[in-house]
């Protein structure tokens, strides 16, 4: 008999486990493309969380199932359950068990902290010194301002500003990120990174596309009426394309860009809204050489 | 009997025995509208306060839902939906959660440890009429130039402060008056239970014998008194720079916007343990009831709402990851954020080993503390994802986060406050609730929760920002289900009303202990006296003693007055006259 449940539980634990890979595995799709070489970190991150989150609860609601299955009271059974009050060994085995899955669990999201942070493009192919020689030199600098409610991209080697974020594939990117007024956030979910903007800050932000493509900027923290507007397009080309481009745009003359903010909040003050609630007025759209 | 028992007899000796006026409640409506100092009355008026504050921020939850339904901003103007979100947050929390669960506690408390009232019952029925006027000065922002509050909850500045109306009395202003006001409510409150536990339990209720919605309770109450000031000295200090021009938190004048971030989190951080804490009581009272077993591991659930409480106080920088902080207080807010998961894990095992080999029955109030551990398990297993900075950097302040939240406070918090309302309604109405409509209830209950909530978990990891009032097209098919959900949950809350109504009119009589549980509550009459008790119940043994068959107070009768004697004036330092009738 006890053979037998030692057997069946052994069974229940080899499936719970089995199922639980495959929904870890599975996690990948949940997430958008792995657009920068730190997504490739946080979806496996992500991926081994699932797989221990899947088998924990699989457990906890497989155990309860089982008993609202198997232990329903008869209907005129008016007795009690066996008094077990606890058992000092399961509960000591419940306490260390999640005590361990804690500090393994943080170790290696550490781990994966660290390597976002430091991760540069060329890092297997050199030394330790030399290789924070060349990546600093490496990263492509790029001055993010942010404002009630637009983004402008400035390119400071070539003194071009954009509303568009142009981005090199493959190599390491370093933003200043600034505000004009409140705090935004930079967030852009195909690379799964994101910063706050706090004004009066210059925060310094790295991270390496490594996929050609169109990509979303959205502001992530709160800020104000016109919040959801605030967006732009991230562009991820090759090197040759990216020269291109700041060719491109150091020829154009800079003009006033399209802002969703700055054109709702000026058919409201046309057509104003039955509510009457006020809102601060946008910042003018930016002027710059680049815009669509 | 052993005088041991007796060694930590809390309450003062003329309270064994004296003349009480033995007055029935009765069927009298008009007590709830009065100011009351009965703790039952208050616990009443607190519940049913709450619960209509739940309806308001549900209507303004489906404006949100409905706005949702399409991806422009097509339903109401971006500040009548910023208002909105900002007012459904603050109203759920501290119209809803917050005082439904002081209500209960109000209710219990005082039965479940053997006293006849709060320790201050003045304090107790001021701390109560606070809330309607937080009300008052929630809702009056829709009535001001300008319209409410547009911050959202967390009124972060400078947006916050901002101020567009130009005028001085505006939603912003009104909503932080509520939130100091409130916060004042809630430290009344505090003050109030954790002096009501320490000092009046009945003789022979020890710590250890305390219910362990007691214990929880206490470990929450502890949470408000030294979380709140926090939060209502960062929201004095936001008034300020509002209206007289102080510049704290403005950035422009050479203040810190991220400060009133430490004080909003230092605060409501832990106010998610207040809330959940209470519930996590309400289960451990549940389901041996209906499991028809003891507890399992009494101690150790007992001193894990304590640990809670402590870690609690340690892990408020897990919400601002993103916001400039440094990367080493980013993984010391890791480890102590995921350390939270050790005792409310100890807490998930002890309510599965007590419904394991149980003798299950499947009450609505069953049914529903069932349905929030499940969700509850689901939120937590999200919760360490969310602790994980690397994951946090990449959902934070996305629908993620939005999801794993309203797991916790619709899927646990406000299920488990539905079980605990099924379970005491015949307590505190001496009516029976109808059966089959209270379960109607649970499964649309249920089934909208996980509707509204599950796939908003999707939506957060593809990038869907909170507090959108319109997002690009591919997100649509999500939100369309969220928003159904929405409704749904709307819906779920009519069968509970007429239920509750009805039945309190004119349900079937309930006798003093219909789910025969033990418990000082179950041994009094349904409505309880107005002094609950009408002699204080000596207690013996611990609870939940299911299957033990061993009494849980002392058979008064059979003992002697010169035992009482010999007992109280053993434990008390001040020897007081006893009254011998």
């Amino acid at each position: 008999m006890k053979i037998r449940n030692i057997l069946i539980i052994l069974g229940a634990v080899a499936l719970n486990t089995f199922v639980s890979l495959y929904i870890g595995e599975s996690a990948y799709n949940w997430l958008p493309v792995q657009a920068a070489a730190e997504s490739l970190l946080v979806d496996r991150l992500f991926s081994f969380l699932v797989t221990l989150g899947a088998f924990i609860f699989l457990g906890v609601t497989g155990t309860l199932i089982y008993s609202m299955i198997f232990h329903r009271a008869a209907e005129y059974d008016l007795s009690d359950g066996p008094a077990i009050e606890g058992n000092l060994t399961l509960e000591i085995v419940w306490t260390v068990i999640p005590i361990l899955l804690v500090f393994w669990i943080a170790g290696y999201s550490y781990q994966v902290y660290v390597k976002m942070a430091i991760r540069g493009p060329m890092e297997h192919a050199h030394s330790h010194q030399m290789e924070a020689v060349s990546v600093a030199e490496n990263r492509e600098k790029i001055e993010v301002i942010s404002k009630q409610w637009a983004w402008v991209f400035r390119y400071p080697d070539r003194n071009i500003t954009s509303t568009e974020l142009h981005l090199p594939v493959d190599r390491r990117v370093h933003l200043a990120l600034t505000s004009e007024d409140v705090i935004h956030g930079f967030y852009i979910p195909a690379f799964r990174v994101k910063q706050d903007i706090i004004p009066n800050h210059k925060i310094d932000f790295e991270f390496t596309p490594i996929r050609e493509g169109n990509y979303r900027l959205t502001d992530s923290q709160y800020s104000g009426t016109f919040f959801a507007t605030m967006a732009a397009n991230v562009v991820v080309e090759s090197a040759e394309d990216y020269q291109n481009w700041l060719e491109d745009a150091a020829k154009r003359k800079p003009s006033a860009a399209y802002n969703q903010a700055a054109f709702e909040y000026n058919q409201e003050l046309q057509h104003p809204h039955a509510s009457g609630w006020q809102t601060i007025a946008p910042a003018s759209p930016p002027v710059v050489n680049y815009h669509n | 009997m052993k005088i041991d028992d007796f060694k930590k007899i809390n309450i003062e000796v003329e309270r064994l025995h004296y003349d009480r006026l033995e007055k029935e409640p009765g069927r009298d409506w008009k007590r709830y509208f009065t100011f009351s100092t009965d703790h039952k009355v208050i616990g009443i008026q607190y519940l049913v306060t709450a619960f209509f504050f739940f309806l308001v921020g549900g209507i303004f939850a489906m404006i949100i839902r409905a706005e949702l339904i399409t991806p422009a901003s097509d339903l109401v103007d971006r500040t009548v939906y910023n208002g909105m979100f900002t007012m459904h947050g603050t109203i759920m929390l501290f119209l809803w959660t917050f005082p439904s669960l002081v209500g209960l506690a109000n209710y219990l408390v005082p039965i479940q440890i053997g006293a006849e009232d709060m320790a201050f019952p003045r304090l107790n029925a001021a701390a109560f009429w606070l809330v309607p006027v937080v009300a008052i000065l929630t809702i009056a922002g829709f009535f001001v130039p300008g319209g409410s509050a547009q911050a959202g909850w967390w009124s972060y500045p400078p947006v916050s402060t901002q101020n567009p109306t130009g005028f001085l009395i505006n939603g912003q202003f009104l909503w932080i008056l509520a939130i100091f006001v409130s916060g004042i409510s809630s430290i009344m409150g505090a003050v109030n239970f954790v002096t009501t536990i320490f000092r009046m339990r009945a003789p022979g209720m020890t710590l250890f014998r305390m219910p362990i919605f007691v214990w929880t309770v206490l470990s929450a109450q502890i949470i408000q008194l030294f979380g709140l000031p926090a939060l209502t000295a960062g929201s004095v200090m936001l008034m300020c720079d509002l209206t007289v021009g102080t510049t704290f938190f403005d950035p422009a004048l050479g203040g810190d916007a991220v400060l009133f971030q430490h004080f909003f989190w230092f605060y409501s951080h832990p106010a998610v343990y207040v809330i959940i804490l209470p519930i996590f009581g309400i289960f451990s009272e549940i389901f041996p009831v209906y499991s028809r077993k003891p507890l399992f591991g009494y101690h150790v659930v007992a001193i894990s709402s304590i640990i809670i409480a402590a870690v609690s106080a340690l892990v408020w920088v897990h919400h601002m990851y993103a916001s400039g902080t440094a990367n080493w207080m980013r993984l010391v807010f890791m480890i102590s954020t995921m350390c939270v998961s050790v005792p409310t894990g100890i807490k998930v095992f002890a309510w599965l080993g007590t419904i394991w080999r149980g003798k299950l029955r499947f009450n609505t109030a069953m049914l529903f503390a069932l349905g929030g551990l499940v969700m509850f398990v689901f939120a937590g297993i999200t919760g360490i994802m969310l602790a994980a900075v690397p994951i946090d950097i990449h959902v934070n302040n996305t629908y993620f986060v939005v999801g794993h939240f309203h797991y916790v406070l619709y899927g646990t918090v406000t299920m488990g406050m539905f079980a605990a309302i099924y379970h005491w309604f015949p307590k505190m109405t001496g009516r029976m609730y109808n059966e089959g409509w209270g379960q109607i209830h649970f499964w649309l209950t249920f089934l909208g929760t996980n509707l509204n909530f599950f796939p908003m978990h999707s939506l957060g990891l593809h990038g869907m920002l909170r507090r959108v009032a319109s997002y690009a097209p591919e997100y649509m098919f999500s939100n369309v289900l969220a928003s159904l959900g929405g409704f749904l949950l709307g819906m779920s809350t009519l069968p509970f009303i007429f239920n509750i109504i009805i039945s309190w009119i004119d349900g079937e009589k309930a006798g003093n202990n219909p789910w025969r549980a033990i418990g000082l509550e179950w041994l009094v009459a349904s409505p309880p006296p107005i002094e609950n008790f009408d002699e204080i119940p000596i207690v013996i043994s611990e609870p939940y003693g299911y299957g033990k068959s061993e009494p849980l107070t002392l058979d008064r009768p059979f003992i002697e007055v010169e035992t009482i004697e010999k007992i109280t004036l053993a434990t008390t330092d001040n020897q007081v006259e006893i009254n011998n009738n």
